[in-house]
């Protein structure tokens, strides 16, 4: 580690690493040193020049070297004639920083009057009034009045909208330059950038939609002023009205903390409501950003009318509202008689305690449980997966001879699949670790790597065993094509930089994959992991871009998904289907709901799979219950209640301003509304009598699944909820630091154990793969994830529409020349296995190799794995 | 002995007998309130009937009494209610928590809340003591529209209207 160095801040003496930024030291020693332009996730610009302090430095008599001492011993300290920059100027042996001079303080009080001359007086409908860095600095450092002219202020464009998801209001811009930073360094998406200079310096958009990025949100963040904030916030709430709660990103497997913000709201009947989400800050997993799907794609779990309020029962063909006990006890009586041909089939988006309680009262009548997804591999990610201490901030060049560490992101457009994943492996490559992006076809990763290699769609797995045989050439009866690949030079030297790297993981995705082809790349990479011996240590093993929050979970707690679901759903007697819609993603699944199946389903929305249901019972959205999930990385976190659970009826419309007391009718004995879902599986055990499951606490199903799961011995809530100390230090008092991030006081999670090998299947085993070949005539779909999809948790969020867009496909140009089509353009797909047949738009993309269709998920087409298809014009 | 007291006594009776009445026929005469007098609130509008209001909720954080609730939304120029870029979706007073400070005057930036000379409240219920926006703004003044008003886009590009320091500002009183 670099020496430290012993400086003076304020008169107390402080050690802090050499190299360190003076503004950081004055961090850690408690110090405050105001700063706008700076943020601890970036570097320095020393644009604003708030962080004036005076330094000194001791003298050093030039002939001998030596320090030069006062008359009392003490080193002569020479100040500089100027204030000096804190955020810019690194600290040095025996400095003197003075922060709280009156040279110091006069410097800040003119800089502030100098921001303030342009600077609108709006901060009673700033959206960032109240939490706004100059606001609080002018309290803190600034003059009490102004010396300049209101008539001669600079006006600039307000209220100018930067796409549909972001406001700019020019006039307010401080031009730090952060989110201009931002986007470049972190983003990736340089969309915004300054035009003009000095007091015409405004910000601009190039990209069409306006600020075309995934990580817009991140910059209402860290503005300093309310220059920019968000459309889904506008004039929602005052930050200072708004309560937090800590929770969860449910929409995709990296488990980004949040706070929800929430507050009563009149015109929702005095209910409360989530007025926005922010970012909580936890280093070892989202830092401090979110991505804005995250940030906006909470209105799903919302209240809202749509939502099921209370157990619906087919009478006489119709789905009819009933009593909880009416509903309960005919899933008692019905399970029972199914016994062993009972199927639970699950969603990834349930916490640990409902897949829990789940399995439980499913292997107590003998059923099957099954997971609902179209990616396989956890057993391996549970076993060669991340360990205890994994952070991938500490991924980087490697210090001293140590190798740089490496990532291996194979199949997997990462950004689309797991964003803050993408964000953090770009850093790393940054810090100059080696980036491997094995994908066939260009992703945005590509920019960041040090080898891109390509494979031909559908053959992932062979891809990665063309690295394991290029390391050793032990496996010699491997297909010819794998053979060829690994002796390709660049796939050659990318393995070579895996095996010596410090640490190295891969991340594996779906692009272009089912449940086989994933299920066997995941074996392809966990051979890669232990060939090169990068198992079992922090920072080294195996991660699944999962499609849901808590699919390694349900991995870990032993649900695994079925190859042949459409087979099993049609043999089971009786399914119960908790958080998993498959009939909207795909009309094969519907047939297998017979009339003389005794159907439950569970869900938030009476969905495509729910309407066949004979019992819908409703259930409380994950904002409103506790719980855990186990992220990617294996980190099992917790997320706490932000709203009380939507009651049985909808609340009755009133004219605002007169709120019914509905606080005296909420608390009927029996039960009522939506229940939680681990809960409901409890309840009904419970009329079993097959085991004692509980419903009353997630802490206490989250105990027993301490108690009964190996890999999560030992835990419990408590542990879950512990913090510690994390740099930077952010979301305290002084937001304009880090920003309006939320500190982490609430839990920063646990990292699981890996799972001790089953006996009787080794890790090491070579997979099944098959030599995939496009077919010689016809064209070949692919399932691609994209962020924005049209999956029902992102539809009820009306601002992200424009940017989730109409269904698509995308075709190389040569095969839409062929078919006559013009970017843009509709045809009519039809898919081989199911029929089914659409209109879509196209997109092309000549990169893409000919003859292959790329299919978005969960974009209202139906697609599983690699299906071939027919592509015809639309008329 | 007494006599002359109860004389004495009898002389000031019949001298008020004849004098003035100190009380007035309340309710139907009323006496006049003192000029800072703090009453009922009163939302104001502007001479052309815009509100004064932009709904930023300081009168709600000022209020020492959590009496006021404030739900803001955005203005357009099809409907605009206030001048600025916000105006009050929902504003309410409880008068039977609010303890008549004036604290919320004094935080309005535009001056769109003021206490009134009205003191007489009264209600049957807890629920009729919350006052809302109807109840509390004030008449559209003459030549004025009601809100919310349709305008020419541009008229009102201000995130507030400008204001003018009040004509009290530096003379107390």
């Amino acid at each position: 580690m670099t020496k430290p160095v012993t400086l003076t801040m304020d008169g107390v003496q402080i050690e802090v690493p050499a190299g360190t930024l003076i503004v950081n030291a004055a961090k850690m020693a408690g110090v405050d040193i105001p700063v706008f332009c700076y943020h601890p996730k970036m570097e320095p610009v020393g644009m604003c020049r708030m962080c004036l302090v005076e330094i000194g430095r001791p003298v050093i008599d030039r002939a001998t070297g030596e320090k030069v001492l006062e008359e009392d011993g003490s080193p002569k300290i020479q100040f500089s004639p100027k204030l000096e920059l804190a955020c810019a100027t690194p600290v040095s042996e025996g400095m003197v920083v003075l922060n709280k001079s009156e040279n110091a303080k006069r410097g800040r009080k003119d800089i502030l009057e100098f921001l303030l001359t342009s600077h609108p007086l709006d901060c009673p409908i700033c959206d960032k009034g109240g939490e706004c860095p100059l606001q609080d600095l002018t309290m803190g450092f600034g003059p009490g009045v102004s010396r300049y002219l209101y008539d001669e202020k600079k006006h600039l464009a307000k209220q100018y909208p930067l796409g549909e998801l972001i406001m700019l209001d020019r006039e307010r811009c401080i031009q730090c330059g952060r989110c201009v930073r931002f986007q470049d360094i972190y983003a990736e998406d340089p969309v915004i950038a300054f035009t003009h200079r000095g007091r015409s310096m405004e910000i601009v958009s190039y990209s069409d939609p306006g600020f075309d990025s995934y990580w817009s949100g991140n910059t209402t963040d860290i503005c300093p002023v309310g220059a920019l904030t968000t459309m889904d916030f506008r004039f929602r709430a005052r930050p200072w009205e708004l309560r937090a709660a800590a929770s969860l990103c449910t929409h995709c497997a990296v488990g980004c903390n949040l706070t929800l913000n929430v507050r009563r709201e009149a015109v929702s009947g005095g209910e409360w409501v989530v007025k926005r989400v922010m970012p909580r800050q936890n280093e070892e997993v989202n830092e401090i950003w979110i991505c804005d799907k995250g940030r906006f794609g909470y209105h799903y779990a919302a209240q809202n009318p749509e939502r099921l309020r209370q157990p619906l029962v087919r009478k006489n063909g119709e789905l009819e509202p009933a009593s909880w006990k009416e509903a309960l006890d005919l899933i008692a009586e019905r399970f029972e008689q199914a016994g062993q041909g009972l199927l639970t089939l699950a969603g990834g988006r349930l916490a640990n305690e409902d897949l829990f309680n789940l399995g439980k009262l499913t292997k107590g009548l003998g059923g099957k449980t099954v997971l609902y997804s179209h990616m396989g591999g956890g057993k391996l990610t549970s076993r060669v997966g991340l360990t205890p201490g994994s952070n991938l901030i500490d991924l980087g060049a490697g210090s001293g001879d140590e190798p740089p560490d490496a990532v291996l992101v194979v199949g997997c457009d990462l950004e689309e699949e797991a964003p803050l994943w993408w964000l953090r492996v770009r850093q790393a490559a940054r810090r100059g670790a080696k980036l491997i992006v094995l994908n066939p076809r260009r992703t945005k990763l590509d920019n960041s790597a040090s080898y891109v290699l390509r494979y031909p769609f559908g053959n992932a797995a062979m891809a990665v065993l063309a690295m394991v045989n290029a390391l050793s050439q032990k496996q010699p009866d491997l297909p010819e094509s794998v053979q060829a690949l690994s002796r390709d030079p660049d796939l050659q030297a990318a393995a070579k930089a895996f095996a010596e790297a410090r640490n190295a993981l891969v991340i594996y995705g779906s692009e272009g994959m089912g449940l086989v082809e994933s299920s066997a790349l995941a074996q392809a990479c966990a051979n890669l992991l232990l060939t090169t011996n990068h198992v079992g240590r922090p920072n080294n093993g195996l991660i699944c871009a999962w499609p849901h929050a808590n699919e390694q979970g349900a991995w870990e707690l032993g649900w695994e998904p079925d190859e042949n679901l459409v087979e099993s759903l049609k043999q089971a007697e009786a399914l119960y289907i908790a958080g998993a819609d498959p009939v909207s993603d795909d009309a094969a699944y519907q047939p297998s709901f017979g009339s003389d199946k005794f159907v439950v389903v569970q869900d938030l929305y009476l969905s495509q799979t729910a309407r066949l249901a004979d019992v819908v019972l409703p259930v409380q959205s994950w904002i409103e219950r506790e719980g855990s999930y186990t992220s990617g990385e294996r980190r099992v976190q917790r997320f706490y209640p932000a709203l009380p659970a939507t009651t049985a009826l909808p609340p009755k419309a009133e004219a605002p301003g007169v709120r019914a007391a509905s606080v005296l009718t909420r608390s009927a004995p029996e039960l009522e509304g939506p229940q939680a879902d681990y809960a409901i599986p409890a309840l009904i055990a419970e009329r079993l009598k097959i085991e004692a499951l509980n419903y009353s606490n997630a802490a206490v199903v989250f105990a027993q699944i301490g108690e009964t799961i190996p890999v999560f011995a030992g835990l419990t809530f408590q542990k879950l909820a512990e913090v510690h100390e994390q740099w930077p230090i952010v979301g305290r008092g002084d937001m304009y630091y880090g920003g309006t991030t939320y500190e982490n006081t609430q839990g920063l999670g646990v990292q699981l154990k890996l799972a001790a090998p089953d006996a009787g299947q080794p890790p090491l085993a070579w997979p099944q793969v098959v030599d995939f070949k496009l077919p010689s005539l016809g064209m070949m779909a692919f399932p691609v994830t994209r962020l924005y999809d049209q999956g029902s948790t992102l539809m009820r969020t009306e601002l992200l529409h424009q940017r989730i867009g109409e269904p698509y496909v995308v075709l190389n140009g040569s095969d839409a020349g062929r078919l006559k089509i013009a970017d843009g353009g509709k045809v009519r797909i039809t898919f081989s296995n199911t029929e089914q047949s659409t209109i879509v738009q196209v997109r092309l993309d000549n990169e893409l190799p000919e003859r292959v269709v790329l299919v978005p998920r969960s974009y209202g087409l139906f697609i599983s794995g690699p299906t071939p298809v027919e592509i015809r014009q639309a008329n | 002995m007494f006599a002359i007291e109860i004389a004495k006594g009898l002389v000031t009776t019949l001298r008020e007998l004849f004098s003035r009445p100190v009380t007035v026929q309340y309710p139907e005469e009323k006496r006049p309130v003192s000029k800072r007098f703090k009453g009922r609130h009163e939302l104001k509008r502007y001479d052309n009937g815009l509100e004064k209001c932009i709904g930023c909720s300081l009168c709600a954080s000022a209020c020492p009494a959590d009496a006021i609730f404030v739900e803001a939304a955005q203005n357009t120029d099809d409907e605009r209610y206030s001048p600025g870029e916000r105006y009050a979706r929902v504003y309410e007073i409880n008068m039977m928590r609010c303890i008549f400070c004036g604290y919320c005057e004094d935080a309005c930036p535009t001056e769109a809340i003021v206490l009134g000379d009205n003191y007489e409240l009264s209600f049957y219920g807890r629920r009729s003591s919350v006052y809302n926006k109807e109840m509390l703004i004030d008449p559209v003044p003459e030549g004025g529209k009601t809100t919310p008003q349709k305008v020419e886009p541009g008229l009102y590009t201000r995130s507030i209207p400008v204001m003018k320091d009040p004509p009290d500002w530096r003379t107390p009183f």
